[in-house]
């Protein structure tokens, strides 16, 4: 038998410990804010895994990304970069929330999947428009899916003080921007007493899915072959742009499903605004792309990565009221991790490049020779 | 009311807040200029600019001088412009994502020292107006341009700076030649990494500059997230600007005489929902990005491009 190639386990091990890092830094910082960071990590990993509870939330809080970072995995292997999970997560959510309301007596068999599919269509609309904006009139797509995650906030925000706003509210001087409860039909299935609930189930189908549809499919194989190499890609026939838009259009709707079931599945069932994007995503779409970073762009990697990303969120937030530092803390520290990670990308690639490299120098010698 | 937008106070009121707001615009787009024409699209000037607004504030909060807060937000700018190079030309990270991580970090840093050192806001007294002698006197005009503070001249005396270095000097020779085709500048002798790392180390600074634009001379205070996604326009004005520091001082103005409308606005009691009227400068900007990309301008070849040496 060959000896073990360590170097195949790079992808896991390296953002690991660009993580561990990242909490290095953050263990710094506490200190100097005068906290004991023993003791902060200890609540963290508490808050995080401590009790059947805690995993629960964890992966609740793991869900959202999941679905972002399985998009983004999409989106990626065609080539294309799609920021926009933020207003994606946020379009979806305000689609389920108008079939939500508006069909507010119907059964559960209706609601539940009338209101994911409303959210899937939510976010394909939030993406194509990135999508479209790409392809036919040539804009960058990182510039244009930042300002449509800005526009769709205030969209939210608008939406939310007017026609979605709580009726008991509306009539109130100032006005809070959210929904009323939404009907409990619209719940999703949950594991009482945690706060576990089926649209977990439901995102690592889809990653099961996706996985299919990249790696066992024509389509899967035209979209990776558009982002591995776009000219060639174009040579072999293959519209480019028609994937392209196709990446914007299946990554949007992943992170719409995703704020859909992030609206039925969690607590307090009902979209609010405090601004802008972040007081209902806790940057998702952020961090979920780095997830699926984590998991290296695979949709069955962005699983466990999701779930460690989501550990992660869950136990800062404890350690942020167990040695009680400010909460912009936890954004502090999410941003540090996020540079990490992207940061030790070059480690944790090198391998397959210098695996492509050696293919390209066998072929070289096989012509030459 | 609608009509009282066109009487003539309120127009001048509207283009000398216009002029005054594009000075943050105006210092983050243009250092970011210098970035994106040698190749690197720094995603991160939103954070840069928050943490540099934090440290002049902080820094003017207690030694109550204005031009020592400068100096710090210019020093913290160049230090993160250092590590985004860091990140994004050594480390050769996605720039997209390394920017949206060095955003939250500011976001949140930012927000956190403020939190442990200053608690509640306070206004401080940062750069006042200075008039120009006799130009300030001149009817209307003088009001418009002449009545503002150090700050805001010095970022439009920055962009014929910016072109001159850009366009008439062999470092900004080197600067697009490393951005447009960097292999042959390094087989001519150019460091495409120095180059980088020079670029976006002022970028920083001037970031830094833009984020005390904010704290410590316009507003003359600190909040949380006070840029507002000021940061992220501005990467895209220089997309719209052609990579040409005139033009991208022409968006510049375009988003302040925007947001200035859309303040006044507010002021007159104008009845535009307020969401709607912020969402506005987003809207124009991709607008913008479409007429932008239309027009026959490549952009720097190797923009977001990390420079592989061959061996």
């Amino acid at each position: 038998m060959k000896n073990f190639d360590f170097s195949r386990l790079n992808p896991i091990i390296v953002p690991l410990i660009a993580g561990g890092l990242g909490l290095l830094v953050g263990a710094l910082m506490l200190l100097a804010l005068g906290a004991n960071p023993l003791e902060a990590y200890a609540a963290m990993m508490q808050g995080a895994f401590g009790s059947t509870n805690s995993l629960a939330n964890t992966m609740v809080k793991a869900c959202p990304l999941l679905f972002v970072g399985v998009g983004t995995c999409i989106a990626y292997r065609c080539g294309v970069i799609n920021i926009g999970g933020e207003g994606q997560l946020v379009i979806g959510a305000l689609f389920a929330t108008a079939v939500a309301l508006t069909f507010q007596d119907a059964p559960a068999w209706f609601l539940v999947p009338a209101g994911l599919f409303a959210g899937f269509v939510g976010g394909a609309f939030w993406g194509g428009i990135a999508g479209v904006l790409k392809v036919k009139f040539n804009v960058n797509e990182v510039l244009s899916t930042i300002m449509l995650n800005s526009i769709a906030g205030f969209i939210m925000t608008f939406l939310l003080t007017g026609v979605l706003i709580d009726p008991t509210t509306a009539d109130k001087a100032i006005k809070i921007p959210q929904t009323q409860r939404l009907p409990a039909a619209s719940d999703l299935w949950r594991w009482v007493p945690t706060s576990f609930h089926g649209g977990i189930l439901l995102g690592v189908v889809i990653a099961a899915l996706i996985y299919v549809l990249l790696w066992r499919t024509t389509i899967g194989y035209r979209i990776r072959a558009v982002g591995f190499n776009p000219k060639a890609a174009r040579y072999a026939g293959i519209a480019v742009q028609r994937y392209q838009l196709l990446a914007f259009l299946l990554s949007g709707a992943l992170a719409g499903l995703g704020g859909a079931v992030e609206l039925y599945g969690v607590t307090p069932h009902r979209l609010f605004s405090e601004g802008g994007t972040i007081s209902f995503t806790s940057n998702a779409g952020f961090n979920g792309i780095v997830a699926a970073l984590f998991g290296s762009l695979h949709p069955l990697g962005t699983i466990p990565a999701s779930f460690l990303f989501g550990a992660l969120l869950v136990g800062a937030n404890s350690l942020q009221r167990t040695v009680q530092v400010p909460s912009a803390f936890v954004i502090t520290l999410d941003g540090l991790i996020v540079v990490f990670v992207v940061a030790s990308q070059i480690w944790a690639q090198k391998r397959s490049v210098k695996r492509v490299d050696e293919a390209r120098a066998s072929v070289v010698k096989a012509e030459t020779t | 009311m609608i009509s009282d937008l066109f009487s003539l106070n309120v127009l001048i009121g509207i283009l000398t807040s216009g002029v005054r707001l594009a000075t943050s615009y105006l210092y983050a787009a243009i250092g970011e200029t210098f970035g994106q024409i040698s190749g690197v699209l720094n995603l991160g000037v939103e954070g840069i600019m928050l943490v540099s607004a934090y440290a002049g504030y902080i820094v003017v909060l207690k030694t109550e001088d204005p031009w020592l807060g400068l100096l710090a937000a210019i020093l913290v700018g160049m230090v993160m412009g250092v590590a985004t190079a860091f990140i994004s030309v050594t480390l050769k990270a996605d720039q997209g994502i390394s920017g949206i991580g060095v955003y939250l970090f500011g976001l949140g840093f930012s927000d956190l020292l403020f939190r442990v050192t200053v608690k509640s806001p306070q206004i401080l007294k940062g750069f006042g107006d200075v008039a120009i002698p006799v130009l300030s006197d001149l009817p209307v005009i003088g009001h418009i341009f002449f009545n503002h503070n150090i700050l805001v001249y010095g970022a439009f005396l920055l962009v014929p700076v910016a072109w001159f270095v850009l366009n008439r000097t062999t470092f900004g020779l080197k600067i697009r030649a490393v951005g447009q085709n960097p292999e042959a500048a390094d087989s001519l002798g150019i460091s495409v990494a120095r180059m980088r790392y020079a670029t976006l180390m002022i970028g920083g600074g001037l970031s830094g500059v833009a984020g005390a634009s904010l704290s410590i001379a316009l507003l003359n205070m600190f909040q949380q997230n006070i840029t507002a996604g000021q940061g992220f326009i501005a990467v895209a004005l220089v997309y719209f600007g052609a990579w040409k520091p005139y033009r991208v001082m022409l968006g510049c103005l375009l988003f302040s005489m925007v947001n200035a409308l859309q303040l006044w606005i507010q002021t007159l009691g104008i009845p535009i929902p307020s969401d709607i009227a912020l969402m506005m400068p987003y809207v124009l900007t991709i607008v913008a990005l479409v007429f932008a990309a239309r027009s026959v301008v490549t952009q720097p070849a190797a923009l977001t491009k990390p420079f592989e040496r061959g061996e």
